[in-house]
This record gives C-alpha cells, sequence and structure tokens, in this order.
C-alpha cells in the first residue's frame, strides 16, 4: 500500500527532518523518526530528503473507468430559478466531455420542475434527467440524497460537478461518501485527461495554498465549484438534448426533517449578482464619508462592498463583506478604495476580470494583484472622478 | 442527553508560505490551534448542556498533540474527551477522517446530537460534517445559525441559505454543523483549567474499532489524492501610476471609458 518509508540510517539531523514536515507529522523518538497521524501525504519529505524519505506506491485496485460514461451537473435551483453556477457547470462540463467524447447530463430534482427542465435544453447538455415529486418540494437531505443515489446507480456517470451553494455543499459530501468515493471541495481550475481521471486545483490555507488534486481509483468523481469561478455557455434559441423523466419509490423519499417555514431574508441584492463593484476599505474615516462609495456605485451601476473592518464598525452589512469570511464575488470590474489587500480580503474577489486600486501606499499589498494601481488619496480622487463622470454623462445626454 | 462535538487542531495561522523552488511550506512560527469554527460548535453544545443537562463529549483525531484541543475543550466546559491517534489514520482525506470519526463516534455510546465547526481553516473542505452523518445513517442539517428549541426526541434549527433561513425540525439522533453567528463562544476558564488539569483524556486507537479492516483507513481508505501543492499565482498584469489626484482621477476616468464601464 502506498506509504512513505524512513531509511533511519540516511538520518542525520533528526530535527532538520522533523522540521521539513508542515502538518508536524513527523516525531523524533529514541527508535528513530517515525510518521503520526497529521501526515497529509503531501510528499514534501519526499522531496526534500529523499534520500530519507521514501514514497511507496500504491497498487490498489482500481474500478473499471470504461463502466463510468459522461459528466453530470446537479442543477441547483432555488424556487423556480436554476441558479446560475449550474449553467456554468454546464460550460465546463461540455468543455471537457467534448475532449473525451463523453455525453453531458443534467440532475434536476425538486417539485414542479417541468419548466425549468425545458430551460435546460437551452444550454447543450445532452440528457436532462428529471425527478419531479412533491417530497423533494423543499431540501431536505435524505429524499435529496436518495435521488442522487438512483441517478447515479442508473446512469453511472464519471464525474459529478455540484455548485458549492449551501444546497450543494451539504449534499455532495452526502452522496460522494455513499458511494465510498472522493469529493474536492471548491475546485477553481477543473480539467479531464484521456482516461477520464479529473484534474482538480483548489484553494486551501484560505487561499494560501493550492492543491492539485485527483481520485484515480474511484468513480464517480465528485467536485463542488463556487458560483462564478467559470463561464456559462450562451443560451440558444433552440433547444437540443433529450428529457429523461425518471421514476423513485416514495418509500425511498422518506424523512425524518420536517420543514416548518422559510424565511427570506431581507431582499438585498447580493454583491456576488453585481458586475461593478466599489469597495470600501478603513481608509474611510468616518461612516459618512462612503457617501462617496455609493456615489460612485451608483454612476456606475453597480454595488459597494466593503472589508472586514467596516462590518465590523458596523458602518455595513456582513452580506456586504467580500473575503474569506464573507462572498466571494467575479464582478466584471472592481474598484478598490483605500483597501489595503489582505489575502483573506484577495481570496474573495482576486479572480475579477478588471481589478483598479486606490491605495496611498505605493507599497499596498492591494498591487500585487491590481491591473490598474492608483497611488493616491481616495478623498482627492473619488470627489473629482464623481464629478467626473457627472460631467461626462451630461455631455452625453446632451449629445 | 448525550452531544458529541467534533473538533480537529489546525496550524496556528494559515498564511504559509511555499518556497516557490522546492515546493516546501515555510513554517517559521507556525503553531498550533483549536479550529476557530470548532469554538462555536463546542459553544452550541455547552449552551445545551446548561439548558438540558446534556453531557458533552469532545472527539478529535490527530497527532498525539492534538490532546491540546482536548484540554482547551475542558476549559470551556467539555466532560469527556476522546483523542483518536494512530498511525493508521495517517493520510486520511475527507471520506477517511469522516469513516474513522464515525466509528470513534461509535465507541462513544449513543450521542443523541453531533455538532461540528462549518469547515476548517486548513483543508477548509467543510465536508466531514454531512460525511460522518451518512456513516451513522443519520440526517443532518448544515449552516445552522440558530437553534429554536430541543427536547429528547428532537431539534428545531435555522438552517442559513443565500437568501432565506430554512427552518427545520429534525428528529434525533442527528448532526449539525453551525455557524460563526450561533453563539459567541466563551473564553476557556482558568478555574477549570485547574479544575480538569487531572482529567485523563481516553485514547481511542484502531484496536478499539469496530471495522478493523485497515483498507477504510488513513491513506489505504482515502479515494483523493493531492498530487502537489504550489502557491496561488500572482497577477501579471500590472500597471503602476502616481500623480496627483486630479491627474489620476482624469486618468482613471478615461480607462472606464475605454473599458465600457461609462
Ligand atoms: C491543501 C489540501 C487540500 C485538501 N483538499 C481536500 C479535498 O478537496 N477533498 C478531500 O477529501 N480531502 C482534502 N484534503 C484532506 C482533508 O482536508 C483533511 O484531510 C480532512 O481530514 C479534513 O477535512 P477538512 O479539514 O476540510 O475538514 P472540514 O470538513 O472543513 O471540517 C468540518 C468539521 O468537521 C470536523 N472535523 C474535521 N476534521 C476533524 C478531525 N480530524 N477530528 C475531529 N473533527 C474533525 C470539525 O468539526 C470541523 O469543524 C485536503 C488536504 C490539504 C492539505
Ligand atoms: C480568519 C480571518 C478571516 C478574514 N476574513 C476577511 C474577509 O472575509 N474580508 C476582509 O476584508 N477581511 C478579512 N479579514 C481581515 C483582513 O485580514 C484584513 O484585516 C482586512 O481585510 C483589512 O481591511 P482594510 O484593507 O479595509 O484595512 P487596512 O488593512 O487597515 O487597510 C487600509 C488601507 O487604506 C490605505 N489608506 C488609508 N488612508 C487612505 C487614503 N486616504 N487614501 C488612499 N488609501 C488610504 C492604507 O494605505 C491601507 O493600505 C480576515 C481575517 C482573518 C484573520
Amino acid at each position: 500500500m502506498a506509504k512513505i518509508i524512513i531509511h533511519q540510517d540516511a538520518v542525520k539531523d533528526p530535527q532538520k527532518a522533523v522540521s521539513v514536515c508542515p502538518f508536524n507529522a513527523i516525531e523524533s523518538t529514541e527508535e528513530g523518526l517515525s510518521i503520526n497521524a497529521a501526515c497529509k501525504m503531501c510528499k514534501i519529505c519526499v522531496k526534500r530528503y529523499p534520500e530519507i524519505f521514501e514514497y511507496v506506491k500504491d497498487e490498489a485496485p482500481s474500478v473499471d473507468k470504461d463502466l463510468w460514461r459522461g459528466i453530470a451537473v446537479y442543477i441547483d435551483h432555488i424556487e423556480e430559478n436554476i441558479h446560475p453556477v449550474s449553467f456554468e457547470l454546464i460550460g465546463k462540463a461540455k468543455k471537457m466531455a467534448a475532449k473525451i467524447g463523453h455525453p453531458v447530463y443534467c440532475l434536476l430534482m425538486g417539485d414542479n420542475v417541468g419548466n425549468m427542465a425545458e430551460e435546460l435544453l437551452h444550454y447543450g447538455a445532452d440528457e436532462v434527467f428529471v425527478y419531479d415529486k412533491p417530497q423533494l418540494h423543499h431540501f431536505r437531505i435524505e429524499p435529496y440524497a436518495a435521488v442522487f443515489e438512483d441517478f447515479i446507480r442508473k446512469v453511472q456517470p464519471s464525474i459529478v460537478l455540484v455548485g458549492g451553494t449551501t444546497v450543494g455543499r451539504s449534499l455532495a459530501p452526502r452522496v460522494a461518501a455513499r458511494f465510498r468515493t472522493g469529493l474536492t471541495a471548491d475546485c477553481t481550475v477543473l480539467d479531464v485527461q484521456e482516461n477520464t481521471d479529473l484534474d482538480q486545483i483548489r484553494p486551501a490555507y484560505g487561499g494560501n495554498i493550492m492543491a492539485h488534486i485527483h481520485t484515480p481509483r474511484h468513480r464517480p468523481q465528485f467536485a463542488t465549484v463556487r458560483y462564478k469561478i467559470f463561464d456559462a455557455p450562451e443560451r440558444s434559441n433552440t433547444k437540443s438534448g433529450t428529457l429523461t423523466p425518471c421514476k423513485i419509490g416514495d418509500d425511498k423519499l422518506h424523512s425524518k426533517i420536517r420543514v416548518l417555514e422559510i424565511r427570506k431574508k431581507e431582499k438585498v441584492k447580493s454583491i456576488e449578482d453585481a458586475d461593478i463593484i466599489v469597495v470600501a476599505g478603513r481608509a474611510f474615516k468616518k461612516e459618512e464619508d462612503l457617501s462617496m462609495a455609493y456615489e460612485l456605485a451608483d454612476l456606475l451601476g453597480g454595488m459597494v462592498a466593503t472589508t472586514r473592518p467596516l462590518i465590523e464598525a458596523g458602518w455595513s452589512d456582513p452580506r456586504m463583506q467580500i473575503g474569506l469570511s464573507g462572498r466571494t464575488v467575479k464582478p466584471k470590474l472592481i474598484i478598490t478604495c483605500g483597501v489595503s489587500g489582505a489575502i483573506q480580503f484577495v481570496a474573495g474577489m482576486n479572480n475579477t476580470e478588471n481589478i483598479i486600486s486606490i491605495n496611498r501606499d505605493p507599497k499596498a499589498q492591494i498591487f500585487d494583484i491590481a491591473h490598474y494601481a492608483v497611488i493616491g488619496d481616495i478623498y482627492e480622487i473619488l470627489p473629482d472622478l464623481i464629478a467626473r463622470i457627472k460631467a461626462g454623462s451630461t455631455q452625453q445626454g446632451t449629445s | 442527553m448525550q452531544i458529541t462535538v467534533c473538533i480537529k487542531q489546525v496550524p496556528g495561522t494559515s498564511e504559509v508560505d511555499i518556497d516557490e523552488k522546492t515546493g516546501v511550506l515555510k513554517r517559521e512560527g507556525i503553531d498550533s490551534k483549536m479550529n476557530p469554527y470548532d469554538l462555536y460548535a463546542i459553544e452550541t453544545a455547552l449552551r445545551l448542556k446548561a439548558e438540558q443537562g446534556a453531557k458533552v463529549n469532545v472527539l478529535t483525531m490527530g497527532p498525539p498533540q492534538a490532546e491540546a484541543v482536548i484540554r482547551e475543550a475542558y476549559m470551556m466546559g467539555a466532560d469527556k474527551g476522546f483523542l483518536m491517534t494512530d498511525k493508521k489514520f495517517a493520510g486520511a482525506d475527507v471520506l477517511a477522517t469522516a469513516y474513522a470519526l464515525s466509528q470513534g463516534i461509535r465507541t462513544l455510546g449513543d450521542s443523541d446530537l453531533l455538532i461540528c465547526g462549518k469547515m476548517t481553516t486548513d483543508g477548509d473542505t467543510a465536508q466531514v460534517g454531512p460525511e460522518i452523518a451518512e456513516y451513522l445513517q443519520i440526517p443532518h442539517v448544515a449552516n445552522v445559525r440558530r437553534i429554536h428549541e430541543i427536547n429528547e426526541k428532537a431539534i428545531v434549527v435555522e438552517m442559513n441559505m443565500a437568501e432565506s433561513v430554512e427552518i427545520q425540525e429534525v428528529q434525533l439522533p442527528c448532526l449539525i454543523t453551525v455557524e460563526k453567528d450561533i453563539y459567541p463562544p466563551r473564553l476557556p476558564s482558568f478555574k477549570l483549567k485547574l479544575k480538569t488539569a487531572g482529567r485523563p483524556v481516553k485514547n481511542v486507537t484502531f484496536k478499539d474499532l469496530k471495522d478493523r479492516n485497515e483498507m477504510h483507513y488513513g491513506l489505504n481508505g482515502s479515494p483523493t489524492q493531492v498530487l502537489r501543492i504550489f502557491p496561488p499565482e500572482p497577477n501579471k498584469t500590472n500597471e503602476h501610476w502616481e500623480g496627483s489626484g486630479e491627474a489620476l482621477s482624469k486618468r482613471l476616468a478615461e480607462k472606464l471609458h475605454e473599458l465600457k464601464f461609462i
């Protein structure tokens, strides 16, 4: 079986060898070095001290990969609306499927979902599997997992993509565990090899590390992907693909959960949906000064978001926070105003197409990721910029 | 009522650097701490303990030094601690971690409620909780942000969704993962520290588990493999603008126009 073996005779300085492991998994005792349960098999020790640490490869049997065909996308929806991440995943699935000559499947479950099923045919999936049952009206874990299981047993897809929504992140691990297979979370890069193995790259450690992960011996290969990582395909005017209604016995849809109530949160448009975002950072000295950010955002037809300190100060709603402990956004344009660019903030916005950053500190970290680093004072730049845009729009209005 | 909370020891900071040439993580000053999200899970259990007279177990899988997080949980008010440590558990991905934990949980007798943190700050997948629930064949609710009520039979929780909250009544036993705004966690108490200093932490090893098939644990039981870790790519396109406020705002307005935003 795959493991790391230690050549004790090659150990010259045990402390040095111990310190190579970022996970504190190497221990030095009287009997020599050993590897404990903290080992993540990252093989850093093997790379650094190949004479001491040897990786012995894994000969475990693999499933017959030819029995698993197709790339399936779980269609997430909120009531009657398909969550846009589902379209983005169809787009990604189509690109990968073309490489290996596999079909693209959609799995749609819910109550009264006929319209959504028809709509999916405009996005180029080969087959849309539909489970339409009153028991599936609300998301409850057991019936949803049962339907997912039924679909996988029937269709045997090689790859299953699930949006990283609240529902997706709860459902995907449940189903992956049911099939004793791997699930890679929050992938930002996906590609498929000829042998249908999925290359998955994801950030961990709050975006400080990227990990390249694969699932070489198991099928299906599960991955979750957050909203706005991939591009949705254009909606075609014509329909293509087939709709396949699926049956499942009521006995499989029992649940120990009763949904008592669904409460809408106050209707604040979410920053994830904005194309243009003006971000206010701690450079704003007073709450009133935020009006500059709001005015600029209004003129651009965008929204204002903030860094965490402003939320902590109570100047803004937590839903407006971008970053690791806030929202991930991928707008077309972000203008950061007096934001230092802490990694926890950047993790939530570095996929933005255009990043303009205003900061008076030429060494500000935000400039590492900005496309346009504007070194200056927001109190000088913003009022003038607002005036210029206003003047510009009046000109357009009169011309 | 018995409540079991799963907690994990994570690196003290997630700001790790990777040496691009050697691919080695630079670990100066990286010590360990309890996964911050698990503090909320412990706090939730302790509130229910106060209300319901529940017994609170904490369980962690990790290296021997992970005992520290159990000690910390004792200082907050947890009753019994269990440390799953064994070389056979090493190299576990989410599936193998959840499986080992579910086996460990079975050795503790019947728990009415299992509580996990929302996610960790290292592996950061938020998948372990739901997978444990699958192995134990009990319902789960993730992203719980409030508990309305609990009795011997059921718990009423508020699940946080993007645009709504869903209030669910779930029969016990069940598993929940809790969000940060559920309750502010208490600080470890010095009094409890003294009181629990001698309290044992029970080790749970491979031999104690019902399923002793090595292929189900650690690296052997892990379908995913980390092929490589590397630092995120820095953005290459990068223009720096300097000048007076007016010159800069003029240039900015022109750029916004050029990019068709105005
Ligand atoms: C860079 C990197 C990326 C990785 N990516 C993946 C991946 O995509 N898929 C995958 O399967 N594995 C992955 N792994 C492995 C995985 O992170 C861990 O090995 C796994 O043990 C725990 O997952 P987590 O930290 O994400 O926990 P989460 O699922 O985020 O933890 C949620 C909760 O589960 C409980 N919990 C988690 N771990 C423990 C524990 N050891 N003891 C007690 N309770 C616990 C806690 O209550 C915690 O709050 C990755 C590892 C690394 C180093
Ligand atoms: C676990 C964890 C999670 C976190 N999650 C998040 C998160 O999700 N989102 C988040 O934002 N933060 C998060 N943080 C906090 C993060 O580390 C930073 O502290 C935060 O992002 C800093 O916000 P800021 O840039 O507004 O403030 P600061 O870091 O104080 O930066 C202010 C910047 O404004 C510049 N400035 C000051 N005055 C002017 C002026 N007049 N004109 C122009 N520039 C000026 C300064 O040069 C400075 O660069 C998290 C932290 C932790 C530990």
